[in-house]
């Protein structure tokens, strides 16, 4: 990136350098005048004082609220990714297998749950559940929550390992069938094992995809994860602004955390396969933005 | 399967996924526009725009939408007083849910837009730029008037998923009560609860019909559109 940034403009001479600082100082007073702007909103709705911000200072407000939400959410992301991984792994050997009966169904399977939106799949799973199974009331939310993330996630999973199967010399194949392997034992033995450390950094970002997708599930099931909190904290407090504000901090901290180890996983294998010879950069472009 | 529900006049079925486009629309059109300032800010010679550019990205995109669009109804339109829409109107809350709604898929799904474009900047040959700086373009002309003409052909392709991704999130302005398709599949599968999987075919079909045109037509589009180098 940097190279491009620079490329962009000249390195900035006397003159440039006014000029830079003077756009600096023009953007930074309109910055400073928004936040000014904001912080005088908040405060003459008496937002801002000691009394709506104290509850977050104290350990009951964590134990009762913020840190059940935050297991709640962490348990539904980490149940997702971990039932997402193996039937992923499925579906993707299904759209590369020989036999039209098995690919056609795989990607049927894989195109629709992309195509549609998990809060509609989140919707019908907890109905699902309360109509056909004795799944009992109190994990229903949880169940419908995981329901959906599972079948989005491991179609979006399928075609992560889809394309890192691919990304692969074409000697692997080569050699596993000269030494007499079966197609499922090259698959498992030798396909697979390489395409999820060659993915590992783009199955982490989905990660950051998973958490966040865990919020709906306070929309319609009412799972009671971190944001669902913030109803039975402004409900005590009534403090939406502070409420709202600490637990945007928690999400962006815990995604940030993870983007970072994706891009320290990204660079780690480039090193070690000396000089990015065959880590997949340009995928299909479709996994390259995951909203 | 049972689609008797088809023939209630309660249910507009029609009308909701009317919404979902509208709100798909609007928001591409607004975070196509703040995503490719976005863009701009991060790459520009200018320290503090590069810094906000930065800032801005990865606080929004690691927030979750529905903790934005909820956001822009408790804290930006009751407290900060952001008002979309006339007061005196009959239809005022739900015109400015609909607006805040669309504001809020703006200010998340720019984040998206930006890193694409950031990425197709990326794609246009250095030469390009040193040419234009060779002629004594300025930084404002170098990118609007060589880099990102270049830059945005070979983004249609990702730039199509953001808006695939888009068309689905708009689900999530049901949180602050847009009328859009989820708010009345959820109504619907309490009501019908007979026809579970019929109002759920339904729903899932609409969505499809929406997403895969998109994605064979912008592939097209993409294809067309890039630079063949």
């Amino acid at each position: 990136m940097s190279s491009a940034a620079t490329v962009l403009y000249d390195h900035p001479g006397p003159k440039a350098k006014a000029r830079n600082l003077i756009f600096s100082i023009i953007f930074g007073v309109l910055l400073v005048l928004l936040v000014l702007w904001v912080l005088d909103k908040l405060n003459s709705k008496g937002e801002l004082t000691a009394k709506k911000w104290e509850p977050f200072t104290t350990s009951n407000v964590w134990s009762n609220f913020l840190l059940p939400g935050l297991g709640a959410t962490i348990k539904a992301a980490v149940l997702s990714v971990i039932i997402a991984l193996p039937i992923g792994a499925i579906l993707a050997v299904g759209r590369l297998s020989d036999h039209r009966w098995v690919r056609w169904p795989a990607a049927v399977v894989v195109e629709f749950f992309r195509a549609i939106p998990v809060l509609i799949l989140m919707v019908f799973a907890g109905e699902f559940y309360f109509q056909y199974t004795d799944v009992p009331s109190e994990s229903r939310p949880l169940f419908a929550v995981v329901t959906a993330l599972v079948l989005y996630n491991a179609s979006v999973l399928a075609e992560i390992f889809r394309a890192g199967i691919r990304s692969l010399p074409h000697g692997q194949t080569e050699a596993a069938q000269a030494i007499g392997l079966r197609k499922t034992q090259m698959m498992v033995l030798i396909l697979l094992p390489q395409a999820l450390t060659a993915m590992l950094p783009a199955i982490v970002s989905q990660l950051v995809v998973v958490l966040k997708d865990t919020a709906l599930g306070s929309i319609f099931v009412g799972y009671a994860e971190l944001l669902r909190q913030a109803n039975n904290l402004t409900a005590n407090f009534s403090n939406s602004v502070a409420t709202y504000t600490v637990i945007a901090v928690l999400y962006i901290s815990m995604n940030f955390i993870l983007s970072m180890l994706a891009s320290w996983l990204e660079k780690l294998m480039r090193n070690r396969r000396g000089g990015g010879k065959h880590v997949p950069r340009a995928l299909d472009p479709e996994l390259e933005v995951r909203a | 399967m049972n689609f008797d529900f088809l023939s209630n006049p309660d249910y507009d079925i029609l009308g909701a996924f009317w919404v979902t486009v509208q709100l798909t629309l609007l928001a591409a059109a607004g975070s196509m526009i703040w995503g490719t300032i976005l863009a701009a800010m991060r790459v520009s010679p200018v320290p503090l725009m590069r810094g906000f550019g930065t800032a801005y990205v990865n606080i929004f995109r690691n927030t979750p939408l529905t903790l934005i669009l909820i956001a822009m109804s408790v804290v930006l339109s009751n407290k900060l007083g952001l008002v979309l829409a006339s007061k005196s109107s009959p239809t005022f809350i739900k015109d400015n849910n609909f607006r805040l709604a669309v504001l809020g898929l703006v200010i998340y799904t720019s984040t998206f837009v930006c890193e694409s474009i950031r990425s197709g900047i990326n794609t246009v040959p250095a030469g390009q730029a040193e040419a234009a700086r060779a002629i004594g373009l300025r930084f404002s002309q170098v990118l609007w008037i060589v880099i990102l003409p270049q830059a945005l052909r070979s983004v249609v392709a990702p730039l199509a998923s953001v808006l695939i991704a888009l068309t689905k999130n708009t689900t999530v302005a049901s949180a602050i009560g847009v009328a859009e398709a989820s708010l009345l599949m959820s109504t619907m599968v309490e009501n019908e609860s007979d026809a579970l999987l019929g109002v759920f075919s339904i729903f899932a079909l609409g969505f499809v019909v929406l997403t895969l045109p998109t994605g064979l037509l912008l592939g097209w589009v993409a294809n067309k559109a890039t630079v063949k180098r």
